[in-house]
């Protein structure tokens, strides 16, 4: 209890991955007996998503190919696909987990991880696909100056990718071992090595279909555990309830919110965060690019809203389904725990974040707790597979191919950087990985997304809905939101006080998502000195806006729209 | 290309599809932030309403009001952005192609 709290307070939007990852950030994750099923399971996974890599391979030339699957993945493909990248391990482990330990609570992120896709579908998802060809620095740098806008979209998507990514990979480690009897640096290295395989061979034509085939194997899994849990109440959710109040330790408290949320400027800030980080993470964006045109686009995000919403449903189902049927099974449960006289809820195998794997045990034997555990492990592949592709992008198509080069390098050469960029970042993530492994990185999913939402998603915006924007701005806006949203993280509760160990109460912040303010300093910032900057560049910025308008509105000229 | 950007947007038919879009995008993007940032506040201001979210559905039930509003909420988004996606797919694609068709 006392670690959801810390965690809460602390770790704000850290929450989405922190849940699961509590244990493994902590290093408390015990090596468990390995786990056959689960690894031939994992190894038919491999195997099949390497033949795909290698079908992609083949088709994989020309840097559209690889960038983004030549624009021909389908609006229902990319839904599934952009599902799957929201899907991680973090988000079906880490909200049953939560509605495992605190019922209603765990509603509020399943919320909060959903609302800010309509806004996506609303304002950014057409224009961006009309705007943009490979990266979403081509949509913020359209009619700037592209070198500083380049640079700073860049930074904004590395830092961003880094600090998703050695979450993820520390949390892989963790859970790997936790689920397949592993070892951690192992566990790592696997990850990595398959994650570079994807990318560098198949680019994303090979990473989208990994993302599909997993989506639907988690889709598929958590529907049948969500389905053998109403099965065994008649259908009944009231009975289901009833009976998950009857044993929980919490009883009643566990259907309405708990110590969640106390203060309403955290949670808006919370909120804000979650939302429009959604709209800034540079790896969901990139996925706007690999259909054909707006119309597709926009099909993609309905079908996406519902997949993930649909999901966020199962996943409550399932943390209350584990509630009746775990907590109170010995089976599931650390017999050391039990005799210490903790309760079914606190003494479940290897931690809360196990909630939906011991569950699967639950309802469908060995055999299904195996694949599940697979399922979990192609998750956190597919997810680390799509971040280091976005950051790779970033590197060779805006800081080689457009700074460097000057928008004058040769596309092989493009791609070959794209590839060792790839194999340079998956080495680092690796090491970073094994490095962190006893770390609290919970918060540096936080940190990404309040990046997200106060760097990259201002400037994108901006760029696209106002016509008084200027390269100037545009960069200064976008570092002060870096840096604001940096610096607001570090000197937060969760970082100051509890990662770096500094007295209670003495962190310069008190509130766990600086994203309101950071926000606000972007956008005040790219207002504010775009309205001052009289420079010749400036006036060029704002003529420049006329032809990005009709583009953005009609997709005439746009990449791929009209390769036919 | 034929037709400047300029005289594309000075074409009454873009103006049409950029005020059916602003309108549509912006009035639901108000709609879903309303809907969300009012959840948000009904869990944050909970204990002052009184444990409103704790209400029982009907007497004697163990579900929640709050259970049923968030699953609202969940639900909400999905109908906003199917709403979206059908006024999109019936007015603007229909516009675009005439607009693209007059510019050439």
């Amino acid at each position: 209890m006392t670690r959801i709290k810390t965690l809460v307070s602390g770790a704000a939007l850290a929450a989405l991955a922190s849940p699961a990852f509590a244990d493994a950030i902590a290093g408390g994750a015990q090596k468990q007996a390995t786990n056959w099923t689960a690894i031939a399971m994992f190894a038919v996974f491999v195997v099949f998503t390497l033949g795909i890599t290698y079908w992609a391979a083949k088709r994989t030339r020309s840097a559209a190919q690889f960038y983004t699957a030549g624009g021909g993945i389908t609006g229902f493909q990319n839904g599934l696909a952009i599902a799957g990248d929201y899907m991680s391990a973090a988000s079906f482990l880490g909200i049953s987990g939560l509605v495992y330990t605190s019922g209603f609570d765990g509603l509020i992120y399943s919320v909060g991880w959903l609302v800010g896709w309509p806004i996506v579908t609303f304002l950014i998802a057409e224009p961006l696909r009309n705007l943009g060809k490979f990266t979403f620095a081509d949509v913020a740098s359209f009619r700037f100056k592209q070198a500083p806008i380049r640079v700073m979209a860049a930074c904004g998507t590395l830092v961003t990718v880094a600090f998703y990514l050695i979450a993820q990979m520390v949390g892989a480690g963790s859970l790997i071992k936790l689920l397949f009897g592993l070892d951690y640096a192992y566990a790592v290295i696997c990850v990595g090595v398959l994650m570079i395989v994807y990318v560098t061979f198949g680019g994303m034509v090979a990473t989208t279909w990994v993302q599909i085939i997993k989506a639907c194997l988690l889709l598929a899994g958590a529907t049948f555990m969500a389905f053998m849990v109403l099965w065994q109440f008649g259908f009944s959710p009231e009975a289901l309830f009833a009976k998950a109040v009857d044993v929980h330790p919490k009883h009643l408290a566990i259907m309405q919110p708990g110590s969640l949320i106390n203060s309403p400027l955290s949670a808006i800030s919370l909120g804000l965060a979650l939302m429009f980080g959604t709209a800034g993470l540079p790896h969901i964006l990139m996925r706007f690019f690999t259909v054909a045109d707006a119309k597709a686009a926009r099909k993609s995000v309905f079908y996406a809203t519902g997949f993930i919403g649909y999901f966020y449903i199962l996943t409550f189902i399932i943390g209350f389904g584990a509630i009746v049927l775990v907590s109170t099974n010995p089976d599931f449960l650390n017999p050391a725990l039990v005799a210490a006289g903790k309760n079914g809820i606190e003494a479940i195998r290897g931690g809360n974040n196990m909630a939906a794997i011991d569950l699967a045990g639950a309802v469908g034997g060995n055999v299904f707790l195996g694949f599940i555990s697979a399922v979990a492990f192609a998750t956190i592949l597919a997810v680390v597979s799509g971040l280091t592709l976005a950051g790779a992008s970033a590197i060779s198509h805006d800081l080689y191919a457009t700074v460097m080069k000057r928008g004058q390098a040769n596309e092989q050469d493009e791609i070959r950087v794209s590839k060792i960029a790839t194999l340079i970042l998956g080495v680092i993530a690796v090491v970073l990985g094994i490095l962190f492994e006893k770390q609290n990185v919970a918060f540096m999913v936080g940190l990404a997304f309040s990046i997200a939402a106060s760097c990259n998603f201002p400037v994108l915006l901006m760029s696209m809905m106002w016509r008084g924007m200027t390269t100037r701005g545009a960069v200064y806006g976008g570092f002060m939101g870096l840096m604001s949203a940096l610096v607001g993280v570090i000197f937060s509760p969760a970082v100051w006080e509890a990662t770096l160990g500094n007295p209670k109460g003495s962190a310069l912040f008190q509130i766990s998502n600086p994203a309101l303010f950071s926000m606000s300093i972007a956008f005040l910032g790219i207002y504010i000195v775009s309205k001052l900057d009289r420079s010749k560049r400036a006036q060029r910025d704002r003529e420049g806006f006329d032809a990005q308008y009709v583009r953005s509105q009609t997709g005439i000229g746009a990449a791929g729209a009209s390769a036919h | 290309m034929a037709a400047s950007a300029l005289d594309i947007e000075r074409n009454p038919k873009f103006k049409q599809l950029v005020a059916a879009r602003k309108s549509l995008g912006w009035t639901l993007s108000v709609i879903m932030l309303l809907i969300y940032f009012g959840f948000i506040l009904l869990v944050a201001f909970n204990k002052d309403l009184g444990n409103f979210l704790g209400t029982p559905l009907y007497s004697g039930a163990v579900a929640t009001v709050g259970i049923v509003i968030g699953l609202l909420v969940i639900i909400s988004a999905f109908v906003l952005t199917g709403i979206y996606v059908v006024k999109a797919n019936k007015r603007y694609d229909e516009l675009t192609r005439q607009i693209v068709e007059e510019s050439r």
